[in-house]
């Protein structure tokens, strides 16, 4: 009995999984918001760059269907990393063409925290940055509103190992009115 | 000194039984009928192969039995995906032609209590169709029976494998009848909030190297046009 006991008191108490947690480097905007960034290094971040027609597909040996209904579309995988260049979560980015207009959507996937869903404008504004509504969002961002903006960083520190730029990624968020 | 090893021996044997009890116990099984598979509503049915290596790409931490796929795809080695694994394949519609291409990240779930069988997955799904839009899927996935009627058999074989033919039904969350939030992204999904489930049909499994024989397949509930058109009167 002590060993039946036993098992089921330990299997209770002891978490079979237990994530790994970066603290979060949020910032509050000065019109209200929560302010966190996050950044891709290029290349050294890229898991999958799905594309027809490459020389040198990435990762070495994938290869992208040949249908023809899929040669408008490009996918690409990442690591993503917080303000101190941690590795914090996994990254989606699709740009297509939709009919007559393009489309670029994000996926950011944070394993301890949940994940987002942000449908880019396909036009980039005066200053470089192009900006996209928070569509849907996981666990804690499950009843957040907000928007994240992207835009490429080129690297001028000339450093021998230095990535060639990186994509920064600024998401503002603020809570549900209706939750509250 | 005798005491000591028969107190040993009936720990033992107590863990023994409870890890038995586990994995007979009928109560531990929900395969009961998702509201999907009664639909009047117009679904969308995708099929994706459940093999990691079918996949366009499959990557994990590389200690994992599931094997990253192509062999030199960066792996999620650092601590905060570890327990994660990314993949994008090709996702095919009812009458298997190419519809699509769909991403997939899952990891593995600190909700998981496996006492009360429950081996949780948080998983999102991201889905391009062209010319139709994108749709965004959030679920949470249970994989104990998976386990224990595919990958707990295949480790009992003197073969270490498993053949036969396993179809369950893996999304049990978030929605309140065990359904995945779907949300419409761009195209004609745009601003549809709908409900969606995934399963899987495995006829092969080898313990070296995971599912050798699987197809995955996702349902997307569309919203019911009548619904809309009197939500549409409503709101006149």
């Amino acid at each position: 009995m002590l060993g039946v006991a036993g098992s089921a008191a330990l299997l209770y108490a002891y978490p079979a999984v237990d994530q790994h947690r970066e603290a979060s480097i949020v910032s509050v905007a000065p019109n209200g918001g929560n302010v966190e960034s996050f950044h891709v290094n290029v290349p050294m971040d890229r898991i999958l760059v799905g594309a027809p027609g490459q020389k040198q597909p990435l990762p070495a040996g994938m290869e992208w269907p040949a249908d023809q209904i899929l040669q408008d579309i490009r996918v690409e995988l990442f690591k993503i990393r917080n303000a101190r260049d941690a590795v914090v979560g996994v990254a989606a980015r699709t740009a297509a063409k939709d009919g007559s207009t393009d489309l670029i959507d994000w996926v950011l996937h944070l394993p301890a925290r949940g994940s987002i869903f942000v449908n880019m404008q396909p036009g980039a504004t005066e200053t470089g940055f192009r900006i996209g509504e928070l569509t849907a969002g996981s666990r804690e961002f499950a009843l957040l509103n907000g928007s994240m903006t992207e835009r490429w960083v080129p690297d001028t520190s000339g450093e021998e190992d230095a990535p060639q730029g990186r994509i920064e990624l600024l998401t503002t968020f603020v809570g549900d009115e209706d939750s509250l | 000194m005798k005491y000591l090893i028969s107190l040993l021996l009936g720990l033992l044997v107590g863990a023994a039984i409870f890890a038995a009890g586990m994995i007979y116990n009928p109560f531990l099984l929900n395969r009961g009928l998702s509201p999907l598979s009664v639909t009047e509503s117009e679904v969308i049915s995708l099929n994706f192969s459940g093999v990691p290596s079918d996949a366009i790409v499959y990557t994990n931490d590389g200690d994992s039995r599931l094997k990253p796929f192509p062999e030199k795809v960066l792996q999620l080695w650092e601590p905060s995906i570890r327990l994660t694994s990314a993949m994008a394949t090709v996702m095919r519609d009812a009458r298997h032609q190419t519809a699509g291409i769909g991403v997939k990240f899952s990891s593995f779930s600190e909700r998981t209590r496996l006492l009360y069988g429950e081996a949780i997955v948080d998983s999102v799904w991201y889905i391009y169709l062209p010319d139709q839009g994108s749709l965004f899927i959030e679920q949470f996935e249970n994989y104990w029976a998976f386990l224990r009627e595919v990958a707990l058999p295949a480790y009992r074989s003197s073969a270490n494998n498993w053949k036969g033919t396993w179809i369950g039904n893996l999304t049990v969350g978030p929605g309140a009848l065990g359904t995945a939030a779907v949300t419409g992204g761009a195209g004609s999904f745009q601003g549809l909030n709908m409900e969606g489930l995934e399963s899987l049909t495995a006829t092969a499994y080898s313990v070296n190297d995971g599912p050798a024989a699987a197809e995955g397949r996702l349902l997307i509930e569309m919203p019911d046009a009548v619904e809309e058109f009197e939500d549409g009167l409503s709101s006149e």
